[in-house]
């Protein structure tokens, strides 16, 4: 492998694991709050895929300006599903039901999409954004694939910053570490949840977008991204922001490398990095301290 | 009389199918001190766990300010004011010191009590307000405890077994707030193993034994023989 191919396949590397830490930050902050794994994660964003697409055809914008309807409706379903399905089943440190509700909302999704939309497959045209490329010495880079990686790295600090410096990240924090005394304090953590529930879904119409601009989507797209988020988190260790932005980088690192070994080699090496991490820090790169 | 601050009335309650109180009964009056005494296992944490929604009971049989308000979510219970100290401080873990404080200002009540003067109350928070809350010393995190429910500005603190593991001398010295906090008018009730400790701080002393109400009296008429029949029975 020759420098500029190395260098090559490192920066493409990063920057398909901006794309990963999109679909991992929200697992990673409700997993932070309420030790919650939504196994439909993955399907959620395919979904707002979807909704995207309608978006999109009904009032012909731009698939990043169409996020500024499509974040809210998001957030809403997010908000609601929690508030109403999810906090139903939370409680008494059992982490199976509400695991089990979202893996049936995850088949329930694949089927209603598939009935709804074929399982033809389908993409969002980013217009110009889609060819456009920075020269970099003799290299190109990707304009969106940048903007991906650009708008994952901020997500990440403005997440970071909530949870550290403001009132409702103080919450979060709270209700996480203790929620019988974060309510005998005046903390509900029923809408705790919820909010953080929408914030999640928040970044899932995000990735959403991001997914769907840069390869095709169909039906039953989600479980993957779910994997690949799931692998980012465990990768950086969970409970940390920075963490996952670093999983999310080294597993698009491993898939990148792999590919250059073999076509073929390239999703199985990102399985095998993570498989590694785990076996050798299984708390993950950056753990909180416990 | 007046109307008492807090009534508890034919309170029962505990966990699952295993009652851990029965039918107890006892008032509290505005800006009144209470010592609840009783052995380990009696029932005194319970009560508090009861008192705060934690463990079910039922809508009449706690009353506040003569509202019941049994059925009230613990949520619900800082903005009407009452706050607890917990058994074992439980201070939020991954929160400094300072916003320990802050958050339960957040959901608590404006008043008497805020950063500043929590902070003139226990100088030693003001110096450690960024650490990390569970890298203070055990005394120093009982102070945080404390500040965190005064600052709701609570017109009820349950404090629960505050010299738990703590040394006598910093036991004193977390004690010694005590004058201050009755001062601003709150009104108490102090869960103590220490019976003299808790005699010279509470005129009405309540003991339970076994889920039950055993003994209930004004402090300064109840001799250390009636408070040692009513801990451990005849």
């Amino acid at each position: 492998m020759g420098a500029v191919n190395l260098i090559d396949t490192l920066i493409g590397g990063l920057l398909l694991g901006g794309l990963y830490t999109l679909f991992a930050i929200g697992l990673s902050l409700i997993f932070g709050v309420m030790r919650l794994v939504n196994i439909a994660h993955g399907d959620f964003i395919v979904l707002a895929a979807y909704i995207a697409y309608l978006v999109i055809g009904a009032t012909g914008l731009h698939p990043l300006v169409a996020l500024l309807v499509i974040i809210p409706i998001m957030a809403m379903i997010g908000y609601l599903l929690q508030k109403w399905v999810l906090n139903r089943t939370m409680g008494d440190d059992d982490v199976l039901p509400p695991l089990l509700v979202t893996f049936g909302l995850a088949v329930i999704i694949q089927n209603a999409l598939l009935a709804a939309f074929t399982s033809n497959s389908m993409r969002l045209s980013a217009g110009s954004l889609q060819t456009s490329s920075l020269p970099l010495g003799s290299m190109q880079i990707g304009l969106l694939p940048l903007f991906t990686l650009a708008v994952a790295v901020i997500l990440v600090i403005v997440l970071e910053f909530i949870f550290a410096r403001t009132r409702v990240g103080r919450a979060f924090r709270a209700t996480s570490d203790d929620p019988q005394i974060a309510s005998a304090i005046g903390v509900r953590a029923d809408h705790i949840y919820a909010l953080a529930m929408a914030i999640s879904f928040a970044t899932i119409a995000i990735a959403s977008v991001f997914l769907a601009m840069r390869s095709n989507f169909d039906p039953y797209s989600g479980p993957a991204r779910l994997i690949y988020g799931f692998e980012a988190v465990i990768i950086g260790g969970l409970g940390s922001f920075y963490g996952t932005l670093a999983g999310g980088l080294v597993l698009g690192l491993a898939q990148s490398f792999g590919a250059q070994i073999s076509p073929n080699m390239q999703i199985l090496a990102g399985h095998l990095v993570f498989f590694i991490i785990l076996a050798l820090r299984p708390r993950g790169l950056f753990p909180k301290a416990p | 009389m007046a109307e008492p601050l807090l009534s508890i009335d034919r309170l029962s309650s505990g966990y699952g199918d295993f009652q851990a109180l029965f039918d107890l009964s006892f008032d509290l009056q505005q800006g009144e001190m209470l010592g609840l005494v009783g052995a380990n296992g009696a029932g005194k944490t319970t009560l508090f766990r009861a008192i705060m929604g934690l463990l079910p009971r039922r809508q009449d049989m706690v009353r506040f300010r003569g509202q019941p308000i049994g059925a009230l979510p613990t949520s619900d219970l800082a903005t009407l004011g009452i706050a607890m100290v917990p058994e074992g401080r439980r201070l939020f873990r991954s929160l400094s010191v300072e916003e320990n404080l802050r958050i339960a200002a957040d959901y608590g009540r404006k008043g008497h009590w805020t950063l500043e003067r929590i902070y003139a109350l226990f100088p030693i928070l003001a110096e450690k307000r960024h650490a990390p809350a569970l890298s203070l010393s055990g005394g120093q995190q009982q102070m945080v405890a404390i500040g965190r429910a005064l600052i709701a500005n609570p017109d009820l603190i349950l404090f629960d077994e505050i010299s738990l593991g703590l040394a006598p001398i910093v036991v004193n010295e977390v004690y010694a707030a005590f004058p201050a906090i009755l001062a601003s008018g709150v009104g108490a009730i102090v869960v103590e193993q220490d019976i003299a400790r808790v005699r010279k701080i509470a005129r009405h002393l309540v003991c339970i034994r076994e889920g039950r109400i055993v003994l209930d009296g004004v402090a300064e008429t109840l001799t250390l023989h009636d408070l040692t029949v009513a801990y451990f029975g005849e």
